[in-house]
């Protein structure tokens, strides 16, 4: 896709105003007295993130991966048990969990990219299963029951992510800075080859270039940015569980993905968000809310092909 | 006598019992343009196949630029330049023209393996890429959406991506397919004009531009080379009147 000067500053004021919202929204919730919105808003946030690196493989190197939700859960059970073992330092744990979340995408990476189309989404959704269940019998980390951490992750022995504010702050930086690698990573040679690959493979290989590794690299990076979201997340809830990676959740990642708009990073966070608002909102007034969400995301799909970012000002239709 | 940049040497394959290339040998020689003829299934896309790399030959060799290179890959191929062109054309329909050539200029400078620097504001390779263009007469087609062009245009644009990789062969797999007939004649008068520039290995449909832009012809009937030579041999062999010509002679 080509970036005019007019598509690239509508797509710039968009992310310029979601930014600003969530930038905004705690002083406006301090007015307001209301504090659920801001623990909220940290879920909406942190799963954006996850949905931004979902976003960059599936939007714009046609991978589907159904086993997106593993990184989240082992790089949150990988903050979980370091704190287990009383290691606290954001120093360690930060390079520790990107290590996990990396090594884990690049040895299944490695092997699901040798297949295409339905059986990539079938052995991503295998590797998925098999972290899931390899954490239900973690029984030392609390198996089934998931894992407490009593307290978040420390900066250099400051326990300053204990408040709210400071947290909230921290989750919207790393969101802020994983939108913007993502788009650099995107724009460049390597996102051309990416998305070059993604249209025809033939042609790529035709000018001597072999798609494997390019891909293998992506993968590797989406996987350590939904590794952090997985970090923020142990931190979010002090809690982490095996539900975290479960498939549920990467169907749930793949639809805030395709809710938002294929081809857009800031559809990814605005799918996100949406979907975890209207499952809010809705499963306020019945618990089958799935029986309303449903149709609305076919009709999402059906009528707004770019989806949801392609009706907002900012937003801009998939190539 | 030079070197052929491109070697066959007693290439088979078979599907079964079915040989779609049988012996069949040729060479290309550097600045040539050597034009393979051949009714419908004859085995032309299958030999294609095998000496762009997207076939394995069940035996015999393919020597390319004085290196055997049988059992490398397509990229690979392409990186040696050796460069082909599709049938049905193969371009990125989401990408303009320009960054259609700047993405093969990009695979010619190495590895892409770059994330830093936004490369639609690369100018270099840009001004590149729309040199490569104006080449082929594309240049106020530069920013449009490949997938928009006409087919006349993707076939131009095929050749210019082919031309940005800097190839030592161009291996052309019936580039007039599907063109009108105005289309052709600008795409004969494109290629006569790269003549020499490039060795060119021509599999083609039509008769007229084979006759008007070869040097040598080899003509495949059933998966055999049944004869090798210039158009006034070729056109006079009686062999390939009764094989071919006959039913679909050109005047």
């Amino acid at each position: 896709m080509h970036f005019t000067p007019a598509r690239l500053s509508r797509e710039l004021l968009g992310a310029l105003v979601v930014f600003t919202l969530f930038a905004g929204l705690p002083v406006l919730a301090d007015l307001m007295g209301d504090t659920f919105i801001v623990f909220f808003t940290i879920r909406v946030m942190v799963f954006a993130i996850a949905a931004v690196s979902l976003s960059l493989i599936l939007g714009y190197g046609a991978m589907v991966s159904f086993g997106h939700a593993a990184y989240l859960g082992v790089g949150a059970y990988s903050v979980a048990i370091l704190a287990e073992h009383g290691i606290w330092d954001v120093t360690v744990s930060l390079p520790v969990t990107l290590a996990v979340c990396g090594l884990f995408a690049l040895v299944t990476g490695a092997i699901s990219l040798k297949t295409r189309g339905v059986y990539f989404i079938m052995i991503t959704l295998a590797f998925g299963q098999m972290a899931y269940y390899t954490a239900t019998s973690l029984s030392a980390y609390g198996g089934d029951d998931g894992l407490t951490m009593w307290g978040r992750t420390e900066i250099l022995g400051s326990t300053a992510l204990g408040d709210r504010t400071v947290f909230y702050y921290v989750v919207l930086g790393c969101l802020l800075a994983c939108y913007l690698i993502a788009r650099m990573v995107v724009a460049s040679r390597f996102g051309r080859v990416l998305q070059g690959a993604k249209q025809s493979e033939m042609r790529l290989r035709a000018i001597g270039i072999d798609p494997y590794a390019y891909r293998l690299v992506a993968y590797v990076i989406a996987g350590m940015m939904a590794g952090l979201a997985g970090a923020l997340l142990a931190n979010a809830a002090e809690f982490v569980s095996p539900a975290y990676m479960s498939w549920h959740r990467s169907g749930e990642l793949i639809v805030m993905v395709v809710l938002g708009g294929l081809g857009s990073l800031l559809g990814a966070i605005v799918g996100a968000a949406s979907f975890l608002v209207l499952e809010e909102v809705l499963s306020h007034f019945t618990q089958h809310w799935r029986l309303i969400f449903g149709p609305f995301l076919v009709l999402v799909v059906l009528f707004g092909r770019g989806g949801l970012i392609s009706l907002l000002p900012g937003g801009r239709k998939n190539d | 006598m030079t070197e052929p940049i491109l070697v066959l040497d007693d290439l088979c394959k078979a599907y079964g019992a079915l040989k779609v290339t049988n012996h069949v040998s040729l060479d290309v020689r550097p600045g040539e343009i050597h034009a393979v003829i051949g009714p419908n299934g004859a085995g032309k896309t299958t030999l294609i196949g095998q000496i762009s790399g997207a076939l394995a030959p069940d035996s015999g060799r393919i020597r390319f630029d004085g290196r055997d290179v049988t059992a490398l890959p397509m990229h690979a191929r392409a990186r040696a330049g050796l460069l082909r062109s599709f049938q049905i054309t193969e371009i990125l329909p989401a990408f303009t023209a320009r960054e259609n050539v700047a993405l093969a200029l990009q695979a010619r400078e190495g590895h892409s393996f770059r994330f830093w620097r936004n490369v639609s504001r690369d100018a270099a390779l840009n001004a590149r890429a729309d040199a490569g263009l104006a080449e082929l007469g594309l240049e106020t087609r530069a920013d449009v959406r490949a997938g928009t062009l006409s087919h006349g245009e993707k076939r131009a644009l095929e050749l210019a991506i082919a031309m940005a990789c800097g190839p030592k062969l161009l291996l052309l797999d019936e580039p007039m397919a599907g063109t009108g007939r105005e289309e052709t004649d600008r795409l004969v008068e494109v290629l006569r004009a790269l003549k020499g520039r490039y060795a060119m290995l021509l599999v083609e449909h039509d008769m007229s531009a084979v006759f008007a832009l070869a040097d040598r012809i080899s003509v495949l009937v059933y998966g055999e080379i049944v004869a090798t030579g210039t158009p006034e041999e070729i056109r006079d062999n009686a062999k390939v009147r009764e094989a071919y010509l006959g039913e679909e002679a050109v005047a």
